[in-house]
């Protein structure tokens, strides 16, 4: 899902960049206010910013033959909240745009609202409406991170087909053309991501008790002083 | 948990292994999507031409392997310090409750 350097005209790439900067400003606010309130969440912040460095570097051959990357970003988006990973998501593309030429800092804003708020946010109302109908345990974070995974690809190819109409089928046809290459080759690596987020889950769920009892306790607090 | 996790990670590598075996995928290179995304984008727009250049990019195909690599290696790096550290711990706990009740 990398937009490669200089691959977006100027206006796409400041919009984008616009459009990520409120989230990142959320999830630094929030990350400060975690590790304020609980300290011993830290590690499995760091564990959970882990997950997306090893997912993000490994690219998987897909059935579509080609191959991409996951994005581990739903992990940290259940644990931590969404507007977390957008600042997490944003030290893996910048690693990968400076030293690996992968991305770019042209594109960083683009990529960072597919890859850091779009697939974020995507997990985790997925997660909530799942659990709200019912849904328990490992179906709802795989589906939740699966999806996820999903739709940062679907957003970089509504990205793409915006700023490259294609001359008869307009941005529409465009778009349908970028999904063909993007959306199909993550469908199987999407359930290699959610697979691989519930197995990280169920560790967590027997080993991590503590910091996740506090991280519920957490957003259940901080959701009370949004609606106060 | 542990029979879950290891029935998952056969999933995980069964569903990344098929893609290499299936017979219809025979000779396929299995080329990034990023650089299809990027081809199809100047089959679109001949005339693009990207207005930024990356600062620095690797030397070449092994370089860039390395640091790929090295990104993997330090998440699974810091992930395995983190599991590590949480199953001593409860070790550790199981170990003192059980002397307790002796």
């Amino acid at each position: 899902m990398h937009i490669m350097e200089g691959f977006l005209p100027p206006l796409h790439a400041a919009a984008w960049g616009a459009a990520s900067v409120p989230f990142l400003i959320m999830g630094s606010r929030r990350i400060k206010r975690i590790l304020k309130e609980h300290p011993e969440t830290r590690l499995l912040l760091g564990a959970s910013a882990a997950f997306s460095f090893v997912l993000s570097a490994l690219k998987l051959p897909s059935v579509t033959g080609s191959s991409s990357h996951p994005t581990g970003t739903g992990l940290g988006a259940l644990l931590f909240g969404p507007s977390v990973m957008a600042v997490l998501g944003a030290i893996v593309l910048l690693f990968q745009a400076l030293l690996l030429a992968h991305g770019g800092l042209s594109t960083l804003g683009a990529n960072l609202f597919a890859m850091g708020v779009a697939g974020p946010y995507v997990a985790y109302g997925v997660h909530r409406l799942m659990t709200r109908l019912g849904s328990k345990g490992s179906i709802a974070i795989f589906s939740a991170t699966a999806l996820g995974c999903l739709a940062t690809y679907v957003v970089t190819a509504i990205q793409l087909g915006l700023a490259f109409p294609d001359p008869v089928g307009g941005s529409a046809g465009s778009i349908l053309t970028f999904l063909s290459i993007f959306a199909l080759t993550q469908i199987p690596l999407a359930i290699t991501e959610g697979v691989l987020t519930v197995m990280v889950m169920n560790f967590l769920l027997e080993y991590s008790r503590d910091e996740l009892n506090d991280l519920k306790r957490f957003s259940k607090r901080s959701k009370r002083e949004v609606t106060a | 948990m542990k029979r879950t996790n290891v029935m998952l990670l056969f999933v995980v590598v069964m569903m990344t292994l098929l893609p290499l075996v299936l017979p219809s995928l025979k000779g396929s290179e299995f080329a990034g999507a990023d650089g299809q995304a990027q081809a199809m984008i100047t089959t679109i727009d001949s005339n693009y031409q990207p207005w930024f250049e990356p600062l620095w990019e690797p030397p070449g195909g092994e370089t860039e392997t390395l640091l790929f690599a090295l990104q993997a290696a330090l998440g699974a790096g810091f992930l395995g310090y983190y599991i590590g550290l949480k199953r001593g711990a409860a070790q550790q706990d199981k170990g003192r409750k059980h002397h307790e009740t002796d």
